[in-house]
C-alpha cells in the first residue's frame, strides 16, 4: 500500500497509518514525507514502513515491533522509548538517538547528532543495539544502561573525530564499541576504556554485518580489520558512595 | 568516644512483661532481648513508634535525648549534628518524607469565609453538595445544533476528561519507594472513592492492571517500564518534570531496593541503580516538552489527557504558562513540603517555594493570559487536611493531590526514615517481612474513611459559604482572607486581609 504524505500534516498522515495497519495492511510505502513527525509513534504490530523523504521528529517513538526504512535522512528522537522493532535510515540522523530504548535496533548509515544512545536498557534477554556508520556529537551513551552501541566512524572526513566529549557520562550498564578509538579525555570518568580483542571483535560482527547488509557495503573484512576500543561501565552502582544516612 | 549523640531515648519501665513484641517490630535493629530483659541501642532508635504501638502494657516510651545543647540561635542542633556526619562520610546527607524545616505555613494564615444574615448558608445534609471534578482540557467555547425536533446537541468536540467523585486524588509514589502494598492500597481505594492514583516513575505492577481507569502512569527522565501497554493502560499519561522535595534533581533509586520484582516492573536489572537523569534528555525547552506531549497524544491516539507535574520554584508562573501552551491537559505543581522517597536534606530542605503561593501566581498568571481553562491545575505538596484542600481549591487548584497524608492514613509516624529502606509500617520498604505488615485491606478501610470524612468536612464548609458546589468555590479568593500576612504576600496570594 502507498500514502502519499504531500500535504498531509503529521495528525493526518499518522490517523492514515494508524488506520491502514488496523485494518491489517502490513507494508505501506510513504511517500513524499517533508518533516511529519512521529510517524510510526505507538504502533504495535510487524508492520513495514518504508518512508521516502525526511520524517519529522519522534520517528518510531514507543513503537512495538514496526520495521521502518527511511530513504533519506531523519530528525531528532528517532526511536524514543522504543519497545521492540527496527528502524533503518540510509542518511544522517538528528539529535537523540534511541533515548531509553529497550530492544529492536536502529541502523544510521551516516552520522547522529548530540546524546545519541542515552540511557538504553537491557532486561534479561531484551537488548537494543545501535549502530552508526559516521559519526557522534557529544554525550554518546550517557546514562547508559544496557544494551550496545557501535560506532563504526566510516562515513566522515579523515580529521574528524568519531565522537564528540563527554562519552558515557553517567553510564551504569550496556557497552559502547568504537571504531578507531577516542581519547581518554572525551569519556567519563567511571567508564573503562579496553582495546577489543579479536574473539570479542567476531561477537559485534553479525551486528556489523547487518548494518552493512542493510545499505549494501561490502568492505566488511576492512572495517573489522581496523582496532576497535570497548567502553563499558566500571561499577553498576556509579552513585552508590556519595549518600550518608 | 561518640560525637553525635542518639537523637532519641528508648526507656522501658518495670511494667514490662517481657513479651518481646517491641523486639520482634522494631525494624531499625535499636531492641534486643538479653540477659531477660529489653535492651535498647539508642542510637539505632528512629521515633517510628511501631515499639509503643504494640506494647501491652505501655512500658516502652521514645523520647527525646535529654542533652541541651548551649543555645546557639545560628548553629542548631540538626546543623552540628549533619556536620558531623559528613565530617564522617564525606557524602551528601540523604533523608525522607517532606521538608520539616519552620518556613511559614501559608495555610494556616488563611481563613476562610461563612454566610451570615444577608445569604443563607445550606445545610449539606439536607442539600446535594456537588463534589464531581472534571479534570482535562476544556474547549474555548461550547457550541450547540438544534435538530428539527427542536433537541439541542453539543457539536464541539470535547477533550478527554477525567471524571472525579472528590476533587482529592493521590500523588504519584513508585513501586520502589514504597511497597506493593500501599500502591494497591492506593488503586483500590481510589477506584472505591472514584478518585485517581499515580504509580510515580517505578513502572506499572501486574498487581494493578485491573485498576487502570483510577490509575496515572508516569513517564519520567529515566522512563522505566514505559511502554505502549503501560501508557494505554490508565486514565491518564503524567510527564514527570520534577518533585517538590527535589526540584531540578533526577532520583536514584540504590541497588539494594532493586529487587526481582521491582526489576520486572521497571524493566531493568535487579541490584543495579535505577538512575532518573535530572532533565529528559529529549527536553530542553518548552517546544521539546509539546513534541513529548503530543508523542504520548500520538501514543494514546489522543484518547487520554496529558498531563505535566513540575516543582514549584520562582518562575513557575512564566513555566506553567509554558507547559499549557506546550499542550499539557492537566498541570500539576507540587510545592516544596512534598514528600520523597529519598532525597539528599539540602535540596529537600532549600530548594522550591511554597506551593500556596505557587499556586495562587500560576491561576493568576494563566488567567491573565485568556489559557486558564485550557489545562486543569493540581496543587500538591503539603496538604495535610480538607481545609487545605477547599483553600487550594479556592486560590484556583481544580484538585489536590495528597501523599504523606494518605501514608499517615495507614499508619505511617513521618520518621523520615523512607530512605532507609527499613520503614517498620510497612510502607517504604521492600523487605517482604515488613511489606506484609501493611494488611491491604485494612489500608484500603482507613484511606476511604479518612477522604470520606475529608468530603464531610468539605461539603460543610461549602454550605457555611452558601454554595452547593466545589465547582462555586474554584479560584473564588474573594471567600479567603489572610491573618498575619504582610502586603507583598497579600499581594501575591490575590486575597484580601481579614477585617477588609
Ligand atoms: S512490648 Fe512492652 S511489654 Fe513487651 S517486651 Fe516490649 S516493652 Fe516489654
Ligand atoms: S513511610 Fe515509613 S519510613 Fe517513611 S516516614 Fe513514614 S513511617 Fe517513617
Amino acid at each position: 500500500m502507498k500514502i502519499d504524505a504531500k500535504g498531509l500534516n503529521y495528525r493526518e498522515l499518522n490517523e492514515r497509518i494508524h488506520d491502514a495497519v488496523s485494518k491489517g495492511v502490513d507494508e505501506i510505502d510513504l511517500v513524499n514525507v517533508l518533516g511529519q513527525r512521529y510517524i510510526g509513534t505507538g504502533l504495535d504490530r510487524e508492520v513495514t514502513l518504508n518512508i521516502y523523504g525526511t520524517p519529522g521528529s519522534d520517528l518510531g517513538a514507543f513503537m512495538d515491533g514496526p520495521k521502518i526504512n527511511v530513504f533519506g535522512s531523519g530528525q531528532d528522537d528517532i526511536g524514543n522509548t522504543m519497545n521492540s522493532g527496527s528502524i533503518v535510515i540510509h542518511g544522517d540522523a538528528g539529535n537523540v538517538v534511541g533515548l531509553s530504548m529497550r530492544t529492536g535496533k536502529i541502523f544510521v548509515k551516516g552520522s547522529v547528532g548530540y546524546r545519541a544512545g542515552i540511557h538504553m536498557k537491557a532486561y534479561q534477554d531484551q537488548c537494543p543495539v545501535m549502530v552508526v556508520g559516521g559519526k557522534a556529537g557529544d554525550f554518546l551513551g550517557e546514562y547508559m544502561a544496557g544494551g550496545k552501541l557501535i560506532l563504526l566512524g566510516i562515513f566522515k572526513k579523515e580529521k574528524d573525530q568519531v565522537a564528540g566529549r563527554y562519552i558515557a557520562t553517567g553510564m551504569h550498564g550496556g557497552v559502547i564499541y568504537i571504531r578507531g578509538g577516542v581519547n581518554k579525555n572525551q569519556v567519563g570518568r567511571d567508564v573503562a576504556v579496553e582495546e577489543v580483542t579479536d574473539e570479542e571483535k567476531a561477537e559485534i560482527r553479525g551486528e556489523i554485518e547487518e548494518f552493512c547488509r542493510h545499505f549494501g557495503i561490502t568492505r566488511i573484512d576492512d572495517i573489522m580489520a581496523s582496532p576497535f576500543v570497548r567502553l563499558s561501565p566500571k561499577s553498576s552502582r556509579p552513585y552508590g558512595k556519595l549518600y550518608a544516612y | 568516644m561518640r560525637m553525635i549523640p542518639p537523637e532519641f531515648i528508648v526507656k522501658i519501665d518495670d511494667t514490662c512483661i517481657k513479651c518481646k513484641r517491641c523486639v520482634n517490630e522494631c525494624s531499625f535493629g535499636a531492641l534486643k532481648f538479653e540477659n531477660d530483659r529489653v535492651v535498647a541501642d539508642h542510637e539505632k532508635c528512629v521515633a517510628c513508634h511501631r515499639c509503643t504501638a504494640f506494647c501491652p502494657t505501655y512500658a516502652i516510651k521514645v523520647e527525646k535525648f535529654p542533652m541541651s545543647f548551649k543555645d546557639n540561635a545560628l548553629w542548631g542542633q540538626d546543623i552540628l549534628k549533619g556536620l558531623w556526619k559528613q565530617a564522617e562520610s564525606g557524602a551528601k546527607i540523604l533523608t525522607g518524607a517532606g521538608n520539616d524545616k519552620p518556613y511559614p505555613i501559608f495555610w494556616d494564615r488563611m481563613v476562610l469565609d461563612a454566610c451570615q444574615v444577608t445569604n443563607p448558608s445550606i445545610d449539606p445534609l439536607r442539600e446535594p453538595m456537588e463534589l464531581r471534578t472534571y479534570i482535562g482540557k476544556k474547549p474555548d467555547k461550547l457550541e450547540f445544533w438544534q435538530d428539527k425536533k427542536g433537541d439541542i446537541k453539543l457539536t464541539t468536540v470535547m477533550e478527554p476528561q477525567i471524571k472525579l467523585e472528590t476533587p482529592i486524588i493521590f500523588a504519584g509514589m513508585s513501586y520502589g519507594a514504597v511497597s506493593l502494598n500501599v500502591q494497591l492500597i492506593l488503586a483500590k481505594a481510589a477506584r472505591e472513592l472514584g478518585t485517581i492514583m499515580n504509580t510515580g516513575e517505578g513502572g506499572l505492577p501486574q498487581e494493578l492492571a485491573d485498576y487502570k481507569d483510577n490509575i496515572v502512569v508516569q513517564c519520567a527522565s529515566g522512563r522505566f517500564g514505559v511502554d505502549l501497554s503501560y501508557l494505554n493502560s490508565c486514565a491518564a499519561v503524567e510527564i514527570k518534570i520534577g518533585q517538590g522535595a527535589k526540584p531540578g534533581i533526577g532520583g536514584h533509586l540504590p541497588g539494594e531496593k532493586v529487587t526481582e520484582e521491582i526489576s520486572r516492573t521497571r524493566r531493568i536489572p535487579s541490584g543495579t541503580d535505577a538512575i532518573s537523569p535530572a532533565p529528559h534528555h529529549d527536553i530542553y525547552s518548552i517546544e521539546d516538552l509539546r513534541q513529548l506531549i503530543y508523542a504520548l497524544k500520538e501514543a494514546t491516539r489522543y484518547k487520554k489527557p496529558i498531563g505535566v507535574k513540575i516543582a514549584a520554584v520562582h518562575n513557575v508562573a512564566a513555566i506553567a504558562s509554558g507547559v499549557v501552551r506546550a499542550g499539557a491537559d492537566i498541570l500539576t505543581i507540587d510545592g516544596f513540603r512534598g514528600g520523597t522517597g529519598a532525597s539528599p536534606q539540602v535540596i529537600r530542605d532549600h530548594v522550591g517555594i511554597p506551593i500556596e503561593l505557587a499556586l495562587a501566581r500560576v491561576d493568576e498568571q494563566l488567567r491573565k493570559e485568556g489559557i486558564r481553562h485550557m489545562a486543569s491545575i493540581i496543587a500538591s505538596g503539603g496538604i495535610r487536611q480538607s481545609a487545605d484542600v477547599l483553600k487550594a481549591i479556592a486560590l484556583g487548584a481544580d484538585a489536590v493531590a495528597i501523599g504523606t497524608a494518605a501514608l499517615i492514613s495507614m499508619g505511617c509516624h513521618l520518621c523520615q526514615k523512607c530512605h532507609t529502606g527499613l520503614c517498620a509500617w510497612g510502607i517504604a520498604t521492600q523487605k517482604p517481612e515488613l511489606v506484609k505488615r501493611l494488611k491491604v485491606e485494612e489500608g484500603v478501610r482507613r484511606l476511604v474513611n479518612m477522604i470520606k470524612a475529608w468530603n464531610l468536612e468539605i461539603k460543610e464548609i461549602l454550605g457555611a459559604l452558601g454554595v452547593n458546589s466545589i465547582e462555586s468555590l474554584r479560584g473564588s479568593r474573594e471567600r479567603l482572607r489572610g491573618v498575619d500576612l504582610d502586603e507583598v504576600y497579600l499581594d501575591v496570594l490575590g486575597i484580601k486581609p481579614a477585617g477588609r
